[in-house]
């Protein structure tokens, strides 16, 4: 999978605004780009840190409780410093993303880089409709996110294909 | 004399939130409460009211890490209501659902939760950076209890695919031959994990608990059995709550029960190994006898053992069931509302997780009675503190805080669960 790029969107289509990380990845997968893997994660760690393994540039998308304003985005470099655990509430069973990113660090499985995209939910409530704010938010996003692959393409880190016809696979 | 108190203002790896306060006065411990202020979830009443088919959705998302058992627990008791025979390949199928259950929830209590414990890391991330292979094989382990979840459930968490009466879907023979080269490997690991985790230095520190769990005549309990205990229960499911008793405490928005009569219950692996031994399978057994447990286990710190002995056996279990499999031709029976009282009980990984319904003739849930397995086992950790604290009172306090908390976690509280866990408070005096 070397030179291979991922997109993970995290969270619950089911819940409002939880679901904005799959909305990206939907986003994302509907259009045809070459090389990037698109898949959808509940958000358990150790699914994540087996589905990241091996990849050259990974993006996760996550919707996160901070208290800031709905359709806030925050991007972290994950390879560069540690994710605060309080963004990315999960549940305290099992390993959350930000615990997931500390265990493939300390286990040296973190991808070659790591981008976590945050933005900021307003309602969490049963249902499948993502607020206004944060659907913007999120059509943004996507567009960053295709814009950051684009120059990981040119800058010569990528050329291979991994997908059927070098379009996005939806996994 | 002095007067010590020690506090856990919130207790780690544990699930839920809950705290522990100790008031000793010179050599004696004065009073130990386990103080759960998780707040209450009130699931009871939110079944009443509802279809009795929807008890196993909404039970479910009562735990993220346990939805087997709840699930179990309900479509069990609305069967036994509606009087509904199941397909015994169906049965297996709950059987199998509930190893991989077993799996990536005792494969995370092992490895994530309590083996930093015994190696001196604050977690498992800090252990990972010395004992990266024990982490990487249980990271596998887990992932292949969750696939087990996966492919019988729909997904691994709060799983869509149980009904009253089945399934909505089962799996082919080939689906489920697919996960048996992952389940032959698992099985592997988990010998490891035994001989392993009977390598730890172990307290020494046994208690005379009445262990309550299941007991099956032809099987390992998982799904059913009757209540069992080594002090004088046998009866029925239905009789539960003439044995169990639950009591409210001020300390505490999950319910504390006590075995009638007498004092706490000890749920769990411990609990099912000591008075199920003879149903292990024979590789099960072996690697108890290896790692040097007894038949009968009173050694909390050594649950960490049995929970891998128990690893063991689910994996056992599931090629067993998974060779044996021939799928049913209806995923499900129809199940026709009646009026009537049933009951369910299943063990959970942590011990028996016990429901009681009334639905009435349209199949409404009048009534709802949900006992999760660590607000039983809430007084047996009391108790445990209560007598390990005082012979070590002489340790400093964070010493003292640091083994009180792994005593806690010898029962891998599910704080969440029970309210419907931790703060260490120990006031010396």
């Amino acid at each position: 999978m070397a030179n291979s790029v991922l997109v993970i969107g995290v969270g619950n289509a089911f819940r409002c605004d939880d679901g904005v990380g799959v909305y990206v990845a939907r986003q994302l997968a509907s259009r045809s780009a070459p090389g990037v893997m698109v898949r959808e994660e509940s958000g358990e760690g150790a699914s994540l840190i087996e589905a990241w393994q091996g990849h050259s540039l990974v993006f996760v998308i996550d919707a996160t409780s901070s208290d800031s304003r709905p359709g806030t985005v925050c991007r972290l470099d994950a390879c560069d410093k540690t994710i605060p655990t309080e963004y990315f509430h999960y549940s305290t069973h099992a390993f959350s993303l930000a615990e997931a990113v500390e265990m493939a660090r300390a286990l040296g499985s973190l991808p070659e880089k790591l981008l976590i995209y945050g933005i900021e939910g307003g309602c969490f409530d049963a249902g499948q409709t993502i607020s206004e704010s944060v659907r913007s938010a999120a059509d943004r996003v996507a567009r960053l996110i295709e814009a950051e692959i684009v120059d990981f393409h040119s800058s010569g880190h990528s050329k291979a294909s991994n997908t059927a016809k070098g379009g996005y696979t939806h996994a | 004399m002095k007067t010590r108190t020690i506090k856990v203002d919130y207790l780690a790896r544990v699930e839920g939130e809950g705290a522990l306060y100790v008031k000793a006065r010179g050599d004696h411990v004065e009073d130990v409460k386990l103080k759960i202020f998780e707040p209450p979830r009130f699931f009871e009443a939110f079944l009443r009211g509802r279809d009795f088919r929807e008890a196993p959705d909404i039970t479910a998302r009562i735990c993220g890490i346990c939805p087997i058992a709840y699930q179990m627990g309900a479509v069990h008791a609305m069967e036994s209501i509606c009087n509904v025979m199941i397909d015994p390949r169906i049965r297996l199928l709950r059987r199998l659902i509930y190893c991989g259950e077993w799996i990536e929830s005792h494969v995370l209590h092992i490895y994530m939760l309590h083996l930093p414990d015994f190696l001196g890391y604050p977690d498992a991330i800090q252990m990972a950076k010395d004992h990266p292979e024990a982490v990487q094989r249980a990271l596998r382990m887990k992932k292949i209890g969750n696939g087990i979840m996966t492919l019988l459930g729909g997904r691994e968490i709060h799983p869509i695919n149980v009904r009253v009466g089945g399934f909505y879907k089962t799996p082919t023979r080939r689906e489920l031959s697919s996960l048996t080269d992952d389940l032959k490997w698992g099985l592997e690991a988990a010998i490891v994990t035994v001989k392993l985790v009977s390598t730890l230095n172990f307290q020494n520190f046994e208690q005379d608990y009445e262990f309550v769990c299941l007991r099956h005549p032809d099987e390992y309990p998982l799904n059913e059995g009757s209540l069992v205990s080594n002090k004088g229960i046998d009866c029925p499911i239905s009789q539960y709550d003439a044995n169990l008793i639950e009591e409210h405490v001020a300390h505490s928005t999950a319910l504390q029960t006590t075995v009638k009569g007498r004092g706490s219950a000890h749920l769990g692996p411990m609990a099912r190994y000591s008075l199920n031994y003879d149903q292990l399978t024979p590789l099960a057994k072996n690697a108890a006898v290896n790692a040097g447990l007894e038949k009968t286990c009173r050694n909390p710190f050594k649950s960490i053992i049995v929970r891998a002995v128990e690893v063991v056996f689910a994996f056992e279990e599931a090629l067993r069931i998974i060779k044996e499999y021939d799928q049913p031709p209806c995923p499900a029976v129809d199940v026709k509302p009646r009026a009537g009282t049933g009951y369910g009980c299943t063990e959970a990984p942590r011990g028996i997780c016990y429901h009681r319904y009334t639905i009435d003739d349209a199949g409404i849930i009048r009534d709802a009675k949900i006992v999760s397995p660590t607000a039983v086992n809430q007084k047996t950790i009391e108790g445990d503190l209560r007598y390990f604290i005082e012979p070590n009172l002489h340790l400093p306090d964070e010493k003292l805080k640091w083994e009180c908390e792994q005593a806690i976690r010898n029962y891998y509280p599910c704080i969440s669960c029970s309210a419907h866990f931790l703060k260490l408070n120990i006031e010396r005096a």
